[in-house]
């Protein structure tokens, strides 16, 4: 507010400048290693060669398609996972006999880690679509699940009486005071799940797919392309830090009452 | 519903605003009748046998040692508590629950810090209509931070927010649980005299419960003593308005203190004020 907004917008660039410097220094050392010959080539191709991979894969078209195919499972299985986690955990916020009927059960689930069940998935769904969704939706459900509950309790029990005194009852409290009272923690759950949904995709992809950057990557080695594994591990990332920044954005926007998402840093 | 506050603009106003003209008498505030009143948390009583009788447009204040059941008398009137025997009457009629003519002021605000200013007053207005809650924000002198989060208010302009949004609905009786216990002197000396001067111009019922004897004596027109779940000693303040903190404020202060702490007052020394 202080400052010109030309001020701010140096000041913006310089945030990223600092945010890309470790990676930028990374790349560039990788590839005076490599071309230096301290590394083979063969068991690391330079950042070139890399992007190299990549251009001949975007012209052919394959590229975009195993993206496209890898991110429509991650957001199916994160849709369904992330909406059961959010349904069950407002349930049991709210109605304390579902919690105590339900909680104990899920947080026993929630204990086993689901990569686990894979060998069982396979054997119940085969190596389609629908083993990875279910990997990924189980995946998601537990962050999102206990963060929203966590946010739930965590609402003052002032602000619910204050709403109460002032006639708000039923989904018009839900929604005035609940559930903008519950978002932090709610947001704080999706970046966990975000994390976690690639995580599992990634793992799910190399064991079984036709199609994906996971399968990609399985495929290129058999054929030892090192530049087509290390590109699909650069793709992850970007994927990865790509939908962090969707999550960050979504803190500023809803949450810019709170004095720790205002301004952004 | 606030017909006589609409008239002309409001403009920008900081600290205490100007004097609005006089509401008509004829929606003036409930008058309480509270009858062998019992409230139990599980096995405690917390009140007793009361009995309390307030006149519509009475100041009432409610002291009391912390524990003593001052805040639960609150609550019961408020409807936020339910009598387990006696009864709560406004106006004549048998009430129990919350209702849209009763407003609360708690200690802490309560504001909600996801909404501006304008849109926390909102929630007081039934309708949610917008000049509604600018006007009630304009009465307490804050017209001019609609737009501002919550959180950069000071604990002042917060307890005037929250008495804006009390007001907003045009409230036939106001409960005040220690709105003021939390601020300091001089916005309290502030916010006493906001609270005495909106009283005396919208005439509703109200009731404030306070450790501060001096603060009771300020405001209201009749302190009660609340002990052990029942009150003990009730005591009307016929001092003038606007009041100083002469030697007859003073006298009525000590007397109540005296009470409150069971001690007689020295016999050389009965105007004098002394812990």
């Amino acid at each position: 507010m202080k400052s010109p907004a030309a001020i701010n917008k140096r000041k913006a660039y310089q945030n990223i400048g600092l945010e890309w410097l470790i990676p930028a220094v990374v790349v560039v050392l990788w590839q005076w290693f490599v071309s230096a010959g301290l590394i083979s080539q063969r068991i690391l191709p330079t950042p070139v060669a890399v992007v190299e991979a990549g251009i001949k894969l975007v012209r052919n078209g394959d590229l975009f398609v195993y993206i496209g195919d890898s991110s429509r499972r991650a957001l199916l299985g994160f849709v369904i996972g992330g909406g059961i986690g959010f349904a069950l955990a407002i349930i049991n916020g709210l109605l304390p006999l579902f919690e105590k009927l339900t909680d104990s059960s899920i947080q026993m689930i929630r204990t086993i880690p689901h990569l686990s069940l894979i060998p069982l998935i396979i054997a119940w769904f085969g190596i389609g679509e629908q083993g990875k969704i279910f990997l990924v939706a189980l995946g998601v459900a537990f962050p999102i699940y206990l963060n929203t509950l966590h946010g739930i309790r965590a609402v003052d029990p002032g602000l619910i009486e204050m709403g109460r005194t002032y006639g708000l009852r039923g989904f018009s409290l839900f929604r005035t005071i609940i559930f903008p009272g519950a978002l932090p923690s709610i947001l704080v759950g999706l970046r966990f799940a975000l994390g976690i949904m690639w995580i599992t995709l990634i793992v799910s992809e190399t064991i079984s797919a036709n199609s994906g950057i996971g399968y990609m990557a399985m495929n290129a080695r058999e054929f030892f392309q090192m530049d087509i594994v290390v590109l699909s591990i650069v793709i992850y990332a970007l994927l990865g830090k790509l939908s962090d920044w969707i999550a960050k954005v979504m803190e500023r926007s809803w949450l810019q009452w709170h004095p720790h998402y205002r301004k952004g840093k | 519903m606030a017909p006589a506050l609409s008239q002309g603009k409001i403009g920008v106003q900081l600290e205490l605003p100007a004097k609005l003209p006089q509401r008509n008498a004829a929606t003036g505030g409930i008058h309480i009748d509270i009858q062998e009143a019992q409230v139990q948390f599980g096995e405690l009583e917390v009140l007793r046998n009361l009995n309390l009788s307030i006149p519509a447009g009475q100041f009432l204040g409610v002291v009391g040692r912390s524990g003593c059941g001052k805040s639960t008398l609150l609550r019961l009137i408020a409807g936020l508590e339910t009598a387990a025997k006696g009864t709560v009457r406004f106006d004549g009629a048998a009430t129990s629950g919350l209702r849209p003519d009763v407003r609360v002021m708690f200690q802490d605000a309560r504001l909600l810090p996801w909404k501006t200013v304008l849109d926390n007053v909102r929630i007081g207005v039934p309708d949610g209509d917008r000049d509604k809650a600018r006007e009630a924000l304009a009465l307490v002198g804050l017209a001019d931070r609609e737009k501002e989060w919550p959180s950069v208010l000071s604990g002042g302009q917060k307890q005037r927010v929250s008495l804006a949004r009390a007001l907003a609905g045009d409230p036939s009786l106001l409960l005040f649980d220690e709105p003021l216990g939390a601020l300091d002197a001089l916005t309290r000396i502030e916010m006493q005299q906001l609270i005495e001067r909106l009283w005396q111009e919208r005439k509703f019922t109200a009731i404030l419960v306070t450790h501060d004897v001096g603060e009771a004596v300020a405001l209201t027109d009749r302190v009660v003593l609340v002990e052990s779940g029942t009150i003990s000693h009730d005591q009307s303040i016929t001092l003038a308005r606007p009041r100083e903190k002469d030697s007859s404020f003073a006298h009525y202060e000590s007397l109540i203190l005296n009470r409150v702490l069971e001690r007689r007052p020295p016999a050389n020394e009965r105007d004098g004020f002394s812990i």
